[in-house]
């Protein structure tokens, strides 16, 4: 946490409206990491991993953002779930702005949002018995609640993600990826979540295991009356788990709206390539494919004006000076180009 | 693609036949790929299909002869490449193969690269290998493959280490320096798993231009289905090391016959179709120590799954001309599947 950077500012927004259907609101979200070097290790620059991130997302919903590698959608996550000090920007949960709460009052909060990670493997500790792993926080925020009830909540957890009673004395290790998976999501619904953030929940799982966790965290969302941020490079996953979508790129959101619309007419020049990229399993549809030349501009350094403009196969001049804004463009719908209106 | 009706009647570029590799686990030798059959055409680009552990990446070491010594072996069958017997070639025969008639690329960019050489010095490794070429044609042949792969600033690149390049350009260094000596078969592991699908799309389309250029068959071996349908000619789904179904793209799409190949097609998420529940395989690959003995290997995760699927193995047949399925539905009689696919 200590090396973001802290360029609060000083305004302090003024209370905004609370809303019963919007769970959270997050609002020109900045992190910036500190590049340091010279003889001092002196900060001499930034690395704008997320640079002006603003999305509601409602009760319920589902909200999935993709992006290529190195786009920030990881670092937005962490840093709505307060494991990063936000740069710049507001995040509004439940109605209470959490931006800058710490201590005990975030440690409460906590409870509330949780996170499924990426790797099943690394994020489960060896040295622990499942059962411990997935008990751990009840027992961190209810230390009087009796070992008994804790074992019996756990059990039942660990049997609605579909492991077996044993699972609760095996340690991690004994356990395929789709399994580890259970736990890390068995681990995350303890303490009753409102919203659960899932970093690349499935990308390291094979086809078929993949298709097992989506459903359950289909499932889970109904059962516990779940919200999901859902963060995903591959598309296709995206698009069967998210209500809403949002595509990243370095570090900005360049089009949000409902996932149809996205798939079927998606209106930047970006998320226009990103679809055509993907391979689709029908040998006899030929598609016309735009093909990106070159790779994503560092973020350390990102280019003047639109951060899409330098692989943009229908920039103009004026992209590269204007900087475009994430601007409404059809009820719902909205891009961040300057070409479309 | 369009020239496909033409590979069929030319004699095939490699031929693998009753391929049995067997790795030792605790003294006993357990087969990893079991049975394995099958011919790449010149030109041609076959897909092989499965989920991980079902010997795809033993399979396309086998046919290297990359295998780790004194764990792995080739029990039994033979793979001809250009009519020659690779089994019979000694080692220094085989070096002579490797890497320029039959290439292959690695599934993780970072690894199999050297981090201590620089660029051109990995590519040109190949090149002094197998011709008599001096230092400066190298040179000037490194920047040729560069430049071919569509990496720009090829003159820089080739005095640069693996680490200041992104994935996606690793992904092309490997490609370069498989194609290096031209080879006529190229062996792709992955190609594209580690990348994202703009780059994917984006190494794809390098290789099925060099594919046409070169002349060039392809084995690719992957877990994604898109990537299947969009570059290959012909399709191997592989399950616990056997061939369970193999026929042509079109066909297997159309009309998937094995429960596994079915089963693998409805648990992907698609872009252009809406579902609700996805399907799923329950269980996974059952470990080399656990393979059952007889019977279908895939009988404890099958849907269909029948009591005579667990005493008796099938075999690969021709359910129809050019598509060949594993499965004990497709071995009865058309009225007796008609009743038990119910």
């Amino acid at each position: 946490m200590s090396n973001v950077v802290d360029i609060q500012h000083k305004e302090q927004s003024p209370p905004l409206p609370t809303n019963h259907e919007t769970l959270l609101e997050v609002k020109d979200l900045k992190t910036y990491y500190p590049v340091k070097g010279g003889f001092f290790r002196r900060t001499v620059g930034h690395v704008k991993a997320v640079d002006g991130v603003s999305f509601t997302l409602k009760k319920g919903e589902t909200l999935g953002l993709v992006g290529e590698s190195g786009c920030g959608k990881s670092t937005a996550g962490r840093t709505i779930l307060k494991l990063l000090k936000p740069t710049g920007g507001s995040i509004v949960f439940n109605g209470e702005d959490i931006t800058k709460i710490r201590g005990g009052r975030l440690r409460e909060r906590r409870k509330d949002f949780q996170m499924v990670f990426q790797d099943p493997y690394a994020s489960l500790n060896p040295m622990q018995m499942v059962g411990d792993i997935v008990s751990e926080p009840i027992k961190n925020y209810y230390p009087r609640k009796k070992a008994k009830e804790i074992k019996q909540e756990v059990m039942e957890l660990l049997n609605r993600v579909g492991l077996p009673d044993d699972a609760y004395y095996k340690y991690a290790h004994e356990f395929s990826g789709g399994q580890r998976q259970r736990i890390g999501i068995a681990r995350a619904l303890a303490l009753k979540p409102k919203l659960i953030i899932a970093d690349e929940p499935v990308s390291a799982l094979d086809v078929s295991v993949q298709s097992q966790v989506l459903n359950l965290l289909n499932e889970l969302q109904d059962d516990f009356n779940l919200t999901y941020l859902f963060i995903a490079h591959d598309l296709s996953v995206v698009k069967h788990m998210s209500d809403k979508i949002g595509i990243m790129y370095l570090g900005h959101i360049v089009e949000i709206a409902d996932k149809k619309s996205i798939y079927e007419e998606p209106l930047h020049p970006y998320t226009q390539a990103l679809i055509s990229a993907v391979p689709e399993p029908n040998p006899k549809k030929k598609k016309e494919r735009i093909v990106l030349e070159g790779d994503v501009p560092s973020p350390e350094n990102p280019p003047s004006g639109c951060p899409f403009h330098t692989r943009c196969p229908v920039a103009v001049d004026k992209c590269s000076t204007i900087k475009p804004e994430l601007k409404e463009v059809k009820p719902g719908r909205q891009v961040a180009c300057i070409l479309v209106d | 693609m369009n020239n496909f009706t033409d590979l069929q009647s030319q004699p095939p570029l490699l031929e693998v036949n009753n391929l049995e590799t067997a790795f030792e686990i605790d003294g006993e030798w357990h087969n990893a790929v079991d049975n394995v059959s099958f011919q790449v055409k010149p030109k041609q680009v076959i897909g092989v299909v499965g989920e991980s552990g079902c010997g795809k990446s033993v399979m396309s070491l086998s046919i290297m002869k990359l295998l780790p010594k004194g764990i792995g072996k080739i029990r039994n069958g033979d793979i001809k490449f250009n009519g020659i017997n690779l089994e019979k070639l000694n080692d220094k025969e085989m070096n002579k193969v490797r890497g320029k008639d039959i290439a292959m690329i690695f599934q993780e960019p970072m690894t199999s690269l050297n981090p201590v050489f620089t660029i051109g010095f990995q590519l040109s490794e190949s090149l002094h290998n197998h011709f008599n070429i001096s230092k400066k044609d190298a040179r000037k042949k490194v920047i040729h493959l560069l430049d071919k792969v569509g990496i720009s600033r090829p003159e820089k690149v080739v005095d640069e280490y693996p680490h200041q390049l992104s994935g996606g350009m690793r992904q092309r260094v490997m490609i370069a320096m498989a194609i290096a000596c031209e080879p006529k078969l190229l062996i792709a592991d992955e190609p594209t798993t580690a990348l994202d699908v703009t780059v994917q799309a984006q190494i794809l389309e390098l290789l099925q231009e060099l594919q046409t250029t070169n002349d060039m068959s392809i084995i690719l071996i992957t877990h994604d289905l898109g990537v299947v349908a969009e570059s290959c000619h012909e399709v191997i789904v592989m399950y616990a090391g056997e061939v369970v179904e193999q026929t042509d793209v079109v066909t297997l799409f159309e009309s998937p016959k094995h429960p596994y190949t079915q089963l693998l097609m409805q648990s992907i998420p698609r872009m252009d179709q809406e579902e609700e529940v996805l399907a799923s395989i329950e269980g996974i690959v059952p470990s080399l120590k656990n393979m059952p003995r007889q019977g279908c290997k895939f009988v404890d995760r099958c849907p269909k799954a029948m009591d005579e699927c667990r005493s008796i193995t099938p075999q690969l047949r021709e359910s129809s001309p050019g598509h060949g399925v594993k499965c004990l539905l497709y071995e009865t009689s058309w009225e007796q599947e008609g009743m038990k696919a119910k």
